[in-house]
């Protein structure tokens, strides 16, 4: 330690006198120096009162001469003996020796030609100094304010004491009254963390242009609350121009955040088509999986006993700044046949869907792409039975829009 | 009224007759003139009585009207002017059909007089006036603003500069007050509800597939991990460029607001940061910047090329321009999404050419509070032998080198038993840990070598939400990460200044010029985190946000503090504490740099030492819609009986 520092002293004086404005010690939090022992409180014969002359040396090299300490014994490190510092240790050699004194403050410029400077030394409080040759024989201890075998402000350890009890009443009660102020630390809370927050969202609302009659589809939500319970709306359909609308539905739902990206959501479910009497009960969740992927999904207990399921997912692909790629699954299940709805037991039916669209302005984003429906199974059996269609191709274009 | 202000008064009569040319071909379209640089120093008021009224108006930027709040009829509001040691009494009228508030920041105010509504006072309603008095006990660069909704964000907030009783220890020929500001043509309400629905909003500078095939930014793998974290590196600022106009004193860019100067003078420039959302990163490309004061209070000059400064931060600055030109002054948001620009040259109507906007920064996993970049091959990197670089890095057992170790006392360095030999640490850059030497005993200490995975990215599969690491943090929706490795920042020059190719300012850089005025050790610590998620948007201290705290921070009046701020998230944030001076602790003992707002760095984290003044003060982040979502808790400072004085 003790060659470290002179070694740095050293280097400093030799190689960057220039820069090194000032040397803080205080840059090494904690450092005792044995051999290098500075009792703050022992008194020196003859100290020179270094502090003022530390603001003249400034001036010369700087135009700003930065206040120091009016009250130079006010610093305990004013006075120094350093018993036992051995400068002979300082060695070029030592891989010490690069380090970047600049950043060392408190030290005052002492280039190593300008000798006279160094003349006031008070060699006499270092008792067994040994100053090896090319070194400045003065050093300016007073300002390095934080140069201190015993640590000192910042630099030292906090304690452990207890912290007190928060009282419950405003100080400024007692200026304003006790009514004014907690009327205006209500207002206070509520408009910090307290809003109420909604958005209405539709990520599909378009046309489709397919075989056999072109069509229209939805799915969007909206949702009302704070940060953590909400009530959310969501509405999907879809149908032909020109015929009657084909499936229609529009959940109720009680939304609770449980982590920082998953919602649980449990509510109703109404379908107004096909079979506009029933009523499922809800639980699902919707949120953001790993690598960016918003999930939804949800069982449905329908009023008379049978189960559903529903899963989709979507990842928005940011092509550029303004145009996004969608992929986009959506897959549903039942658990059983469902004769009077056309449902089979098992996958009942998939959609793929690949949608690129402009967002110049991210509420209102339109679109096209491709969607590909499905229907397996039973499913895909009654319906052929009926003589529909089980899916296809679709070319849509629309909005991606929210406010 | 101070002298400075009859200098400047004496030159704007002498500098009418300059009318140079404006550069324009230098300029990048958005800071193509709209006019020829506009000479116009703030309107002042000072005094022991003073008089403001808050009213609605318009006001003109790079030729566009917009709407705003403004006192006495300007934007950015009066310039106070005040002297140390007089009492002030401040008329404050509210023209405005909605509560209003002034809050003077950093000016050491009794509580009462603090003006945060429900904390310090009631409010001030509409169409009434409240007068605020108090002493002047400071001197130095100050601000204030409005604490009541998001008033700030639409204009109201303007300067303080307080001249000392005696002489200026910072001597200058002649001074600009530089108030930088964020503008949005969008009511703050909106931006706030945006910002809610999809928090990427603003970020017009996100990571594409095309930038990928580019090879720009991160390469697939990390887009890979950061995905799998859902984490959006490039999430630097909420509210960017793409919706704001950044302003010098009320103009925009185009503008070119121009402080004059004569060649040789010293000049000094009172930088405050007056945004509601943006961190600012300032340089005048030609000039050196010599910084002297910091949040108010002086420190030891710094010259630098380049600093950052957070929201509600202040720097003096003194340049000394000795040529017959311009230089431009340039504020570029942290993001780089877009810059303020002023001018300072010898006559008006001069500009100097404006910088391209530099790339914008990613974020690292040092920024996520992990940091990875360990590079252990570097030869002699022995810059700066910052061992204050150390605090929060624990090396665990890290166990000794054979060397007696000198008795370097790493007790600072968190460094727990290590006693880490000196001669084995030879030229070690603690701050960057590029480390030329060996750190025996290092690869046998398992915690270390677990807790910082020097294979490089193996510990991204470290656990991104270990609230073990973090007792205090109520674990909720809210927490999206808690830094697992928290490292003290404050010798870093802030996000995206790593490698601009010139000198920065870090916060180890500031040294107090008074000592200071409590160097008691503290008596006890507090840690808060700083909690968000970037998802929903929200954030708050310590996983609570103001609306959910069921109590204040309790202090003890007289009572020294130490408060440790660990970021656990990916952005900076300005935090601000009421009614106290703090000091950092940055290893400059007695004379650790005071300050009222401090940045803490993404996933970093930063201590200070505060002595605690009786009353109730806000705390909380200068980031407005952060404080906003709830951000902020009060601290309330009791004398040991239980009253306040």
């Amino acid at each position: 330690m003790k060659a470290l520092l002179l070694a740095g002293i050293g280097a400093l004086v030799a190689t960057a006198p220039a820069t090194a404005q000032t040397m803080d010690h205080s840059m090494m939090p904690g450092m005792s120096m044995p051999g290098m022992k500075m009792p703050a409180k022992k008194p020196t014969a003859r100290s020179r009162p270094a502090t003022k002359r530390a603001p003249a040396k400034k001036a010369a090299t700087r135009k700003v001469p930065a206040k120091r300490p009016s009250k130079p014994a006010a610093d305990p490190h004013a006075e120094h003996t350093m018993p036992g510092m051995d400068m002979s240790g300082a060695n070029a050699a030592d891989p010490h020796a690069g380090h970047d004194m600049s950043q060392m403050s408190g030290m005052n410029p002492a280039p190593a030609t300008a000798t006279g400077e160094h003349t006031g030394h008070d060699m006499s409080a270092m008792p067994g100094m040994d100053m090896a040759p090319g070194q400045p024989t003065q050093h300016d201890m007073s300002s390095m304010p934080g140069m201190a075998t015993v640590p000192v402000g910042t630099d030292l350890k906090p304690g452990n004491a207890p912290a007190p009890a928060p009282s419950p009443v405003l100080a400024a009660s007692r200026y304003y009254g006790e009514a004014a102020m907690s009327d205006a630390n209500r207002d206070l809370r509520r408009e910090h963390g307290g809003m109420t927050y909604y958005q209405v969202l539709f990520n599909l609302a378009e046309y489709q242009a397919r075989k056999g009659g072109d069509g229209y589809r939805w799915d969007g939500e909206a949702w009302i609350g704070g940060d953590i319970n909400r009530l959310t709306l969501k509405s999907e359909g879809e149908g032909t121009f020109g015929k009657p609308l084909e499936a229609a539905e529009v959940q109720a739902l009680y939304s609770r955040a449980l982590d920082p990206y998953w919602n649980l959501q449990a509510g109703v479910r109404y379908d107004f088509k096909p079979n506009p009497s029933r009523t499922y009960a809800t639980v699902g969740i919707e949120g953001l999986a790993p690598y960016w992927f918003d999930v939804e999904g949800a069982l449905f207990l329908s009023d008379k006993g049978d189960v559903l399921g529903r899963a989709e997912a979507w990842y928005d692909e940011r092509v550029t700044q303004f145009f996004v790629l969608q992929p986009r699954v959506e897959a549903n299940f039942a658990a059983q046949d469902v004769r009077q709805d056309g449902i089979g037991s098992g996958l009942t039916d998939l959609e793929l869907g690949l949608r690129l669209r402009y967002e110049k302005s991210r509420e209102f984003a339109p679109y096209i792409g491709v969607s590909w429906e499905r229907q397996f199974g039973d499913t895909a059996r009654f319906t052929r039975a009926r003589g529909d269609d089980t899916g296809g191709f679709s070319f849509v274009a629309g909005v991606r829009t929210w406010f | 009224m101070s002298r400075v202000l009859d200098r400047r008064q004496l030159l704007r009569g002498a500098t009418l007759a300059g009318g140079g040319v404006a550069l324009s071909a230098y300029m990048p379209a958005w800071a193509q003139p709209v006019s020829a640089g506009i000479v116009k120093p703030l309107p002042t008021v000072s005094g022991d009585e003073i008089r403001l009224r808050v009213a609605h108006q318009m006001m003109m930027i790079d030729g566009r009207q917009s709407h705003a709040i403004g006192i006495n009829g300007t934007v950015p509001a009066p310039l106070i002017r005040l002297r140390e040691g007089q009492t002030v009494r401040l008329h404050v009228e509210n023209g405005l059909d909605e509560q209003t508030s002034l809050h003077w920041h950093g000016l050491i105010v009794p509580f009462q007089m603090d003006g945060v509504p429900g904390v310090a006072f009631p409010g001030i309603d509409k169409r009434t006036t409240f007068t605020y008095e108090f002493p002047i006990v400071q001197a130095g660069t100050y601000w204030y603003h409005s604490h009541s909704g998001l008033q700030e964000q639409m204009g109201l907030y303007g300067p303080i500069v307080i001249d000392p009783k005696g002489v200026d220890p910072i001597q200058s020929d002649r001074e600009h007050v530089i108030v930088l500001s964020d503008h949005s043509q969008l009511h703050p309400h909106r931006i706030f509800m945006k910002l809610k629905k999809q928090s990427g909003y603003f970020n017009r500078q996100q990571q594409t597939l095309a930038g990928l095939l580019k090879g720009e930014d991160q390469p697939l793998k990390d887009r890979l991990d950061w995905g799998k974290m859902r984490m959006d590196p490039t999430d630097v600022a909420d509210v960017t460029g793409s919706n704001y106009t950044y302003l010098v004193n009320g103009h925009g860019p185009q503008d070119n607001w121009t402080g004059l100067f004569r060649p040789g003078e010293r000049v000094r420039l009172r930088v405050i940061n007056a945004s509601a959302m943006t961190t600012f990163n300032v340089r005048i490309p030609g000039l050196k910047l010599s910084v002297v004061q910091a949040d108010g209070l002086n420190v030891r000059p710094v010259e630098v090329d380049e600093f950052q400064i957070g929201v509600a931060e202040t720097y003096d600055v003194i340049v000394t321009p000795s040529d017959e030109r311009a230089y431009t002054l340039v504020g570029e948001s942290v993001d780089r999404s877009g810059m303020a620009r002023a001018t300072l040259s010898p006559r008006e109507g001069m500009a100097a050419e404006v910088p391209p906007l530099r790339k914008r920064p990613v974020a690292t996993m040092k920024d996520m509070g992990m940091d990875m970049n360990m590079d252990m091959s570097g030869g002699g990197s022995m810059q700066g032998m910052d061992h204050s670089g150390m605090p929060g890095m624990d090396h665990g057992s890290m166990a000794t080198a054979e060397k007696p170790a000198a008795a370097m006392d790493h007790a600072q360095m968190d460094h727990g038993a290590a006693g880490a030999g000196a001669g084995g640490m030879a030229g070690m850059d603690h701050g960057a840990m590029q480390s030329g030497a060996t750190m025996p005993g290092m690869a046998g200490a398992p915690d270390a070598a677990g807790g910082m995975a020097m294979g490089g990215m193996a510990g991204m599969d470290m656990n991104m939400r270990d609230f073990s690491k973090a007792p205090g943090v109520k674990k909720g929706p809210g927490v999206q990460t808690i830094s697992p490795m928290p490292m003290d920042r404050t010798g870093d020059p802030g996000q995206g200044l790593e490698n601009v190719g010139h000198r920065v300012l870090n916060y180890r850089d500031l040294v107090a010029v008074d000592r200071n005025p409590d160097l008691r050790a503290p008596s006890r610590e507090v840690q808060i985190h700083l909690t968000g998620n970037m998802e929903r948007y929200m954030w708050a201290l310590d996983g609570e946000k103001l609306s959910e705290v069921k109590a204040p921070i309790p202090f003890l009046a007289g009572e020294r503090v130490r408060v440790t701020l660990v970021n656990d998230t990916m952005m900076g944030h300005p935090i601000h504490l009421h009614g106290h001076f703090f000091e950092l602790v940055t290893g400059h003992g007695a004379y650790s740099p005071r300050k009222h707002t401090v940045m803490v760095q993404p996933g970093g984290k930063v201590s200070w030492d505060v002595t605690a003044n009786e009353g109730d003060w806000a705390f909380h982040c200068h980031m407005l819609y952060h404080m906003h979502a709830g951000m902020m808790q009060v601290v309330q400072v009791r004398s040991a009986k239980g009253e306040a004085a």
